[in-house]
């Protein structure tokens, strides 16, 4: 599979989950198990994304100047920081932990 | 506002039928539109970190168009390159899922007709949603919907390319941060999610799995492995109450924080 291949086939599958609750009833959204699932699935997702963000390396799991950038990023969001200045404070401090070590 | 009034003076502007509240779901559209439009340019910046060319930013940006399923996709293509090819289109396609539960949403509010039913498919996301449903009328649900679409399509795809052109020329991305970049856009999009016990206690649960499993199962894998909190916990219900259901299915764009 080349990248090509891997973002067409996805972009066409995200596209078609988003047509395709114009076409499936609208009684299936009153459904609390759905509405449940749906919503549980984007957070597992994301908590697993951030994990493997944060620790990921060729070795499989390594502690470096990202740990530090995403504890900051937390901090942040809990204040209410908007999201494009919290995106850039943690790479300065993941880039500014790596030109000084 | 007398419309009636201000017709016969006929000196006002361009819409002189739109209602106030037509103005305040457009005020709020520009508000979150804008905002989220900006982060765009870390995804061309990170689509490019990891492999991408210029043009596949653009192409995902264009076609694909929902920024959680963006940021996952090249995630994982970051980490397992084109070997974790079905890995990344499936942790994209699970995060699109709750594209479709909004669609139902919407949908009431589009109306007939088929090229239009497609284009407000291509826009439903998070932002357009959660800024249509929170007007009062329908006309201002309209509104809303269109301009939220409208604004965060062309500010998304032109921050994309402007992040993929930034991308190119940085070569080296550890050393700008843009790795850590990557991590916390993912906690910006689960932060207000995790409102309620719940979703925590899934987010606490998906975040150990992948962690366990990072070492020993290929790139990608471990974050499929984690949706599997969500589905055990999700159809017990486990700590979960009726009224946590409905307002968990409430879209919340970080632009509205």
């Amino acid at each position: 599979m080349t990248v090509w291949h891997i973002i067409l086939i996805a972009s066409i599958a995200v596209l078609a989950l988003k047509l395709a609750g114009f076409t499936i009833p609208a009684a299936w959204a009153e459904k609390p198990t759905v509405a449940r699932l749906a919503n549980l699935l984007t957070v597992s997702l994301l908590a697993a994304l951030i994990v493997v963000q944060t620790f990921g390396s060729a070795r499989g799991f390594e502690v470096d100047a990202r740990l530090p950038a995403v504890a900051v990023a937390a901090m942040l969001f809990s204040l209410r920081v908007p999201f494009i200045v919290v995106i850039i404070a943690a790479a300065l401090v993941a880039a500014g932990i790596r030109a000084l070590t | 506002m007398t419309d009636g009034i201000a017709d016969g003076v006929a000196h006002r502007k361009r819409h002189p039928a739109r209602s106030p509240e037509v103005s305040a779901a457009i005020r709020s559209s520009f508000a979150v539109g804008l905002a989220v439009a900006a982060y765009g340019i870390s995804f061309g910046a990170l689509a490019v970190a990891a492999g991408l060319d210029v043009w596949q930013a653009c192409v995902l940006s264009l076609l694909m168009f929902s920024g959680g399923s963006q940021f996952a996709l090249v995630g994982v293509l970051a980490t397992g390159g084109t070997a974790a090819g079905g890995a990344a289109i499936a942790s994209a396609v699970l995060l699109g899922a709750r594209n479709s539960l909004y669609a139902l949403r919407v949908a009431p509010m589009i109306g007939p007709g088929v090229a239009k039913r497609l284009l407000a498919g291509h826009w439903t996301i998070d932002e357009s949603t959660a800024v249509s449903t929170a007007q009062p009328t329908l006309t201002s649900q309209r509104a809303g919907f269109w301009w939220t679409g409208a604004i965060i399509y062309v500010g998304w795809n032109l921050t994309t390319l402007l992040g993929a052109l930034i991308g190119d020329q940085l070569g080296d991305v550890s050393q700008y941060g843009l790795d850590a970049a990557a991590a916390a856009a993912f906690l910006g999009l689960l932060w207000p999610r995790l409102k309620q016990l719940q979703p925590i206690v899934v987010a606490v649960g998906a975040a150990v799995v992948a962690a366990v499993l990072m070492p020993v199962l290929p790139a990608g894998l471990p974050v499929l492995a984690a949706t599997l909190v969500a589905v055990a916990v999700g159809l017990t219900n486990w700590l979960g109450t009726r009224e946590s259901d409905l307002a968990e299915a409430e879209p919340d764009p970080m632009g509205e924080r």
